[in-house]
């Protein structure tokens, strides 16, 4: 076995990893405030990299300008589909909420083909290109720069999470709505905050993702790794969601590198299954008690 | 204008056909079922032989669904196993199209049945994520089994036969599915007239109260998955003969996400929903096809915008019916015949 090549693809696969925790971060942001498991999480990070694409390829604009615009556009997408088609559907069962996210996905899908066409495209690069070492190890520079910038934004969502007020008030609705209403939390606001926060992450974890591995209407498949991190990871666990994301993507890249592309999916689907059977609620989520 | 029927009965209230009305209208529509491949031209025939798989599959997907609560995000690849049994049966045996499709309807509820064993443990969505992987994983089979499902290039197989019969047409194609749609609807009726269904429909209302009532949680529950993917099998064998080729992109995840749109649109636990829903699912796209053809004249790029309408227009469909007719095409049907029978007296 060579540990040269085995180390460097797991240095790939943890980077990558780490890019899986920010966008699991938003999923579980988003469901530990409002209970909606979202499956259009990949559809909006497209649409927030083809947004990048409009503006620093189309627009020409300065790639550090575009990328926070487009960060800010996927946030409103994720404000606007909160007010606009989940808050209806307040009460309703979770699997109607859940084919609501579906079928918003699909939407999104259709309009960003009609708008960019289902070609693949490549996004301009903006990120440096001198190669990275990590002692010995080499590292593509888009997934070291991709990891810092993820990380930065990891660490800024955990610190306010903890110590601002309205990190407070999400943490306080996630564990009692109907305590955090009466204590004057303004719990309507707390559900639009959390979706613009998940979509803000999703949304700059999709511009890096598709810097590194390019961009098409298929893109939003990725939302199904991050559904692998956050069962595994455990719904409503934060902690969780950063373990089980770097854990998936070091195991998906390694088991691609080693078998072949094809055996991606399944090898961390493996994981999942193993997971539902033994812990159905992820190796740190609450485990939930029904009562009649 | 309908008077009301006092039922005086338990079976008249358990019955299928209340009135004799019903029955008329129901005999004039097998009747039209049977007339129509003598008039519909080959185009439409080849409409009505997908629309009666969709049905036979939604059908299966409702009863798990609809009935007993069980979401599922696997009908498309139980569909892929009953289309591969099939083709493989097909190419390796000389078996005739009955044996075949019961063959692999028992394949699809096999498996179906070792997908639904961690139901008793999860439920809810992370059993969606369960049947989610269980697709992954049977994919994977299909793409990588080589030496019996063909690989990636997938199968094609002989056309189905009978007594030396064969059924290579799709006029031929429509005597087989259609009779087979409303047999499978009819079976899937009465069963809800049985303790199993009701059974089903106690787990759906609340799983730990029908405990209580004594129903065997895991064995119903696993009943449901066998039924529901006994009949995706069917639809899959039956896919299989029709297009007479079967590979491991026949069967994608959006074909299970079809499968749940239907019945939500349909209706969920609702037979006639589900069939209603099947029906418009499967004509969406086409009267789109039609529309773009219509339009190219004027618009020459409107093909362009074809595929990306559909995404749309499919997606809106599921997220307009969840929030405005939750209870589907089923609701808007009753809604209707609500207005005709009290039609004259009301305004």
């Amino acid at each position: 076995m060579d540990w040269m090549f085995f180390g460097e693809i797991s240095l790939a696969g943890l980077a990558m990893g780490g890019l899986y925790s920010l966008i699991a971060l938003g999923f579980v942001i988003i469901y530990k405030a409002t209970r909606v498991i979202n499956f259009a999480i990949g559809e909006i990070m497209m649409f927030a990299a083809y947004l990048f694409l409009a503006f620093a390829g189309g627009m020409e604009m300065s790639a550090w300008i575009a990328l926070p615009l487009a960060v800010a556009g996927g946030s409103i997408l994720g404000g606007v589909i909160e007010k606009t088609m989940i808050r209806p559907m307040l009460g309703e069962s979770p699997i109607s909420v859940v084919m609501v996210t579906i079928g918003i996905a699909s939407i999104l899908v259709g309009l960003v083909e009609f708008i960019w066409t289902a070609d693949p495209q490549l996004l301009p690069s903006f990120l440096p290109r001198e190669p990275v070492f990590i002692g010995e190890l080499y590292l593509a520079p888009k997934i070291a720069y991709g990891f810092l910038i993820g990380a930065a934004l990891l660490i800024v969502y955990l610190l306010y999470f903890r110590f601002s007020r309205g990190g407070v008030a999400l943490r306080a609705t996630a564990s009692d709505q109907a305590a955090a209403y009466s204590m004057g939390i303004n719990v309507r606001r707390v559900f639009s905050m959390a979706w613009v926060f998940g979509s803000l992450a999703a949304s700059l974890a999709g511009v890096l993702v598709a810097a590194t591995g390019g961009l098409s209407p298929q893109f939003g498949i990725i939302g199904l790794s991050v559904l692998v991190v956050v069962i595994v990871g455990g719904l409503d666990s934060i902690l969780g969601a950063l373990i089980a994301g770097v854990f998936i993507g070091w195991l998906e890249t390694v088991a691609g590198a080693y078998f072949g592309g094809e055996y991606r999916m399944p090898a961390t689907f493996l994981v999942l299954a193993v997971i539902l059977v033994i812990r159905p609620y992820g190796l740190f989520g609450t485990h939930e008690i029904e009562r009649v | 204008m309908r008077i009301g029927d006092a039922k005086q009965t338990y079976e008249a209230d358990e019955a299928i056909w209340t009135t004799q009305t019903q029955k008329l209208w129901f005999g004039l529509f097998l009747l039209l079922l049977l007339v129509f491949p003598f008039m519909a031209d080959s185009y439409l025939l080849y409409l009505g032989c997908l629309v009666g798989i969709a049905v036979i599959s939604t059908t299966g997907l409702n009863i798990l669904t609809g009935f007993t609560g069980l979401i599922s995000l696997g009908q498309a690849g139980f569909m892929g196993v009953g289309a591969y049994t099939v083709a493989w049966l097909s190419v390796n045996t000389a078996l005739p199209f009955p044996v075949t499709l019961l063959l692999a309807g028992l394949m699809a509820a096999a498996v179906g049945i070792l997908v639904g064993l961690p139901s008793l443990r999860v439920k809810g969505l992370y059993l969606a994520i369960a049947t989610l992987a269980a697709s992954v994983f049977l994919h994977f089979i299909f793409a990588e089994w080589e030496s019996v499902t063909g690989g990636m290039g997938g199968m094609s197989l002989e056309p189905a036969h009978l007594f030396g019969w064969s059924f290579q047409s799709d006029f031929m194609m429509y005597f087989i599915i259609v009779p087979l749609a409303v047999l499978m609807v009819l079976a899937a009726a009465n069963v809800f007239r049985t303790r199993i269904g009701r059974a089903f429909i106690a787990i759906r209302d609340r799983d730990i109260s029908a405990e209580i009532l004594g129903i065997d949680l895991l064995r119903y529950k696993l009943m449901s998955f066998a039924l529901s993917s006994f009949y995706a099998g069917v639809a899959g064998g039956l896919f299989a003969y029709f297009f007479r080729v079967v590979t491991p992109e026949s069967f994608p995840l959006s074909m299970s996400i079809f499968y749940l749109a239907a019945v939500i649109v349909g209706g969920m636990g609702n037979l006639l929903g589900g069939i209603l829903g099947a029906v418009f699912m499967t004509l969406v796209p086409e009267a789109l096809k039609l529309l773009t053809s219509a339009l190219t004249p004027f618009y020459p790029n409107a093909p362009v915008f074809m595929s990306p309408m559909l995404e749309i227009i499919f997606g809106a469909l599921i997220v307009g019916f969840l929030i405005f007719e939750p209870h589907g095409l089923a609701e808007i049907w009753h809604r209707i015949r609500r207005f005709f029978h009290l039609w004259p007296f009301r305004n």
